[in-house]
């Protein structure tokens, strides 16, 4: 019943969706407000539609409706109510409802802004969220139905089918496979949220640039507009990425946090076209120039949104045949080639309308600087790309099927990134239009002359590492440059308007939010390079086996391994348990349980490191193996990951940092002139 | 106002920026930790050749840290192979007679695979030279053109390099 009720409002959603598309075109060629607002109400019914058919599938979720062939993959029994509701999003049928279910939230908001100062963008920007929706909407029905059912065929055999097949009757399976036992985990229950928050929101920016090519409002209006969005959408999509790393590193048992898999560059590729989005809006708004620049990144981060949507959940990249045999993949791609060569087309015709307003006056300008920042981050986006598609290429073309892993994407990608931080501690300092090399030289001698300390200090105490030395040296630039940026101007505010240092330093963070708070994210970048640096290049590791009572050493660290114990978990798990003792410099420092859970019904074991955490670094140990009977031993991985809670640290001042950029502004509604800075001119003047 | 001739210097440091980014990402290649030898071979020698390989089943997972039993057992391989006196470059060439390139964590790089490693840079070279060229050509178009009048932000900025000037 409640099956039928989701589905039917599915489809129902569909109709509306189509008719919105219809009414809003039909309403902008002949210039009629009645259509458009009509498409409007359609697109704001959408949400709550698909939020019914949501709530429908949460609801046969939680309660046990194993008949229904979704249910029946991603719950079981044991499992707790708030894991068999989150399993919404632990299956790809699901997953897509979920995506859909965010469109249509943001499709709504979006519809519920106030229009009245770029009216003509509206029935445009609900054509391009409805195309989106619909389109997801389609797959849901026609391929990926979350709601079908499992029937026993006359012939015996079990199908999968919304409605009973002649002869068929409802087969109701008496408990369910459970979720996958890596997604029972906090972090994988809310990284994929994040995500997909990320991915959708990006997709309100991408509807505001069609709109305004489409218009022909070639101004920065829709930049302005949808500068919050973008933020918005950028910080869940960066907290996705950052949760995804967590989750990886406390489920996964392999010591790391990223590893350059398919799935992780998916999420990170429309983050790498987006940040360079961010940056590069900003010539546009107080420059006038990049404009077709700047459409076509936005044109680049939907298609690799939707690429990244259909990659996480799908697998089908991994080879040319489950590429074919899948239903989904050709229609994705079909989408995403169809609405990449569609926006570009329509970029093309109005080239000329997106003449620059400005023009470059110096190589030495903020600008240049960003336009290099570009460079980098998508020539690091081309070798993503690459790298992902390169293994179905060589197979289609030599039948040989190769694996691209991170010792390529390290090696092509490392040195952009440094290149990025080097940027970072330079572009700060230049102005828009001009820096004359003197003022800049000035500024960053001293910054320049302390930082060389760090990599000589780190030399003399042993650290000979060329690449870590220029990565650490780096991450000094950009620290005390930014550093020397908030105090040179708290100065400047406590000079003018006579205002105590901490009030100056509020103050001006407070009055130029988008400026301070990406400084707060170069800093929470700079310590996020800081653990990866650190972890990267001095990562140590080692494996032993050892009876009970013997110790394993591993640089400063000894563990002992005291016990173990093998016992059955209430959801169906055999859970080995580990006790180990850990000693730094002879002194305990914890008590540790790595562990390895085997799970019964999918017949998938799952490593659980017992990880101490410092400052100074994590010392993580696997249980790799172990003699069910007796204690003749167990055998034990150890990593050191030095410096790495800079990486998660890092994420927090960066996130931190987006909030401050993002926070609404209480002028927000001074007039929108090219140069919006005036704020910045302290009230003393 | 009158037009500066910009100085060579910005240009020169940023085309050899450019320009190193590009043969670094050719060169640089990160070092393998060295490790002492034992005369049998410890886990942490199987583990350094294993580190290197991908079995053909679970993939993106590298083969010292899969718990799945088939990768168990190629560990073992590399075991035998070690204590037989095998070097790391031999056990790898074994793996990839034996189930193809994917075994490696990244192509071997000849033949179509060479592209793996020349397409990145390559691209960057282009871009870095598209952005040269736009760079140029607005700058050749603007040279007639007055400087445009200092923004608030930069008046702004102009301001705070006075005020720290009277401070020196």
């Amino acid at each position: 019943m409640l099956a039928n009720l989701g589905f039917a409002v599915l489809v129902i959603t569909l109709l509306v969706s189509i008719y919105g598309i219809a009414a809003a075109l039909y309403g902008a060629r002949t210039r009629r407000e009645a259509w458009v607002l009509s498409a409007r109400q359609a697109m704001l019914l959408t949400w709550p539609l698909v939020t019914l058919s949501a709530l429908c599938l949460v609801a046969l979720l939680v309660t046990n409706h194993f008949e229904v062939e979704f249910v029946y993959s991603v719950t079981s029994r044991s499992m707790p109510g708030y894991l068999k509701a989150t399993a919404l999003w632990g299956g790809q049928a699901g997953s897509l409802l979920f995506w859909s279910w965010l469109m249509a939230a943001f499709a709504s908001a979006a519809g519920l802004r106030r229009w009245d100062r770029d009216r003509e963008f509206l029935p445009w920007v609900v054509v391009v969220a409805l195309v989106t929706l619909a389109f997801f909407l389609s797959l849901i029905i026609l391929f990926e139905n979350p709601f079908a059912r499992l029937w026993a065929a006359p012939a015996g055999e079990t199908v999968k089918a919304m409605f009973a097949p002649s002869g068929a009757v409802l087969v109701t399976p008496g408990d369910g496979q459970g979720l996958n036992p890596l997604l029972r985990h906090p972090g994988m229950i809310i990284h994929p949220p994040m995500l997909y928050l990320g991915f959708v929101s990006f997709v309100i920016p991408y509807a505001f640039g069609m709109a305004a090519l489409i218009t022909r409002r070639t101004d920065d209006r829709w930049i302005r507009v949808t500068r919050r969005w973008t933020l918005v959408a950028w910080l869940f999509l960066s907290m996705g990425l950052v949760l995804g790393g967590r989750w990886a590193y406390d489920v996964l048992g392999w010591g790391g946090y990223w590893g350059w898999d398919p799935v992780e560059i998916a999420a990170f590729m429309p983050w790498l076209t987006g940040t360079a989005f961010l940056h590069s809006v900003m010539i546009q708004e107080k420059r006038g120039m990049l404009k077709h620049w700047n459409m076509l990144l936005v044109i680049l981060t939907y298609c690799l949104v939707i690429f990244g949507t259909f990659l996480t959940r799908s697998g089908v990249l991994s080879s040319v045949h489950a590429f074919a045999q899948s239903a989904i993949g050709p229609a994705f791609f079909g989408f995403i080639g169809l609405s990449f060569a569609a926006s570009l087309a329509l970029l093309l015709s109005r080239w000329n309308d997106l003449r620059g307003e400005n023009q470059l006056t110096s190589l030495l300008s903020r600008e240049s600087l960003f336009l290099v920042n570009n460079l980098l981050f998508v020539s690091i986006l081309v070798a993503c790309f690459w790298g992902v598609i390169f293994p179905l290429i060589s197979e289609l073309f030599t039948g040989q099927k190769v694996t691209v892993g991170p010792p390529f994407y390290e090696r092509t990608t490392g040195p952009m990134f440094a290149g990025l931080l080097l940027l970072m501690g330079i572009a700060p300092l230049s102005a828009w239009g001009r820096t004359a090399g003197r003022s800049l030289g000035r500024l960053i001698a001293w910054p320049l002359a302390a930082s060389l300390l760090v990599p000589l200090g780190l030399a003399f105490s042993g650290t000979h590492n060329p690449a870590a030395l220029l990565g650490f040296w780096l991450a000094a630039v950009v620290t005390l440059v930014t550093l020397s940026e908030f105090w040179r101007g708290a100065l400047a505010r406590r000079r003018i308007n006579k205002e105590p240092l901490p009030v100056a330093l509020w103050n001006l963070a407070g009055r130029n939010r988008r400026r301070y708070g990406g400084y707060i994210i170069h800093l929470g970048v700079v310590l996020m390079a800081i653990g990866i640096i650190g972890s990267e290049f001095y990562q140590q590791e080692t494996q032993g086996t050892l009876a009970e009572g013997q110790q394993i050493t591993l640089g400063k660290y000894v563990m002992t391994y005291d016990s173990l114990a093998e016992f059955n978990a209430p959801d169906d798990r055999l859970v080995a348990r580990a006790v180990t003792t850990v000693y730094r410099d002879g002194q305990k420092v914890a008590e540790l349980y790595p562990r390895r859970d085997f799970y019964y019904v999918s017949q998938q074991p799952m490593t659980i490191p017992g990880v101490y955490s410092s400052l100074e670094g994590d010392f993580y140990v696997l249980l790799v193996g172990w003699e069910p009977i007796g204690s003749s031993g167990a055998t034990f991985k150890i990593y050191l990951n030095p410096l790495i809670n800079f990486l998660w640290g890092g994420s927090l001042v960066f996130i931190l940092g987006t909030l401050v950029a993002a926070w609404p502004d209480r002028e927000r509604k001074r007039a929108a002139a090219r140069v919006p800075a005036g704020a910045l001119v302290p009230q003393s003047k | 106002m009158t037009h500066h001739r910009p100085s060579t210097l910005p240009r020169a440091a940023l085309i050899l920026f450019i320009v190193g980014i590009g043969l670094a990402s050719v060169v640089y290649s990160p070092a393998s930790p060295a490790r002492a030898q034992e005369p049998t071979p410890s886990d942490d020698q199987v583990n350094l050749v294993a580190k290197q390989l991908y079995c053909p089943v679970c993939e993106n997972v590298p083969l010292d840290v899969c718990p799945t039993q088939a990768c168990v057992q190629w560990r073992q391989t590399i075991r035998e192979k070690l204590t037989a006196g095998w070097s790391e470059q031999e056990i790898k060439n074994y793996f990839v007679e034996q189930y193809g390139a994917r075994v490696l964590a990244a192509p071997p790089a000849r033949g179509l695979s060479l592209l793996v490693y020349l397409l990145p840079p390559l691209a960057f070279v282009v871009g870095a030279y598209i952005v040269y060229r736009a760079v140029r050509t607005w700058r050749r178009v603007a040279r007639p053109v007055a400087s445009p009048p200092p923004t608030a932000e930069d008046d702004y900025t102009r301001r705070i390099e006075e005020e720290l000037r009277r401070r020196e």
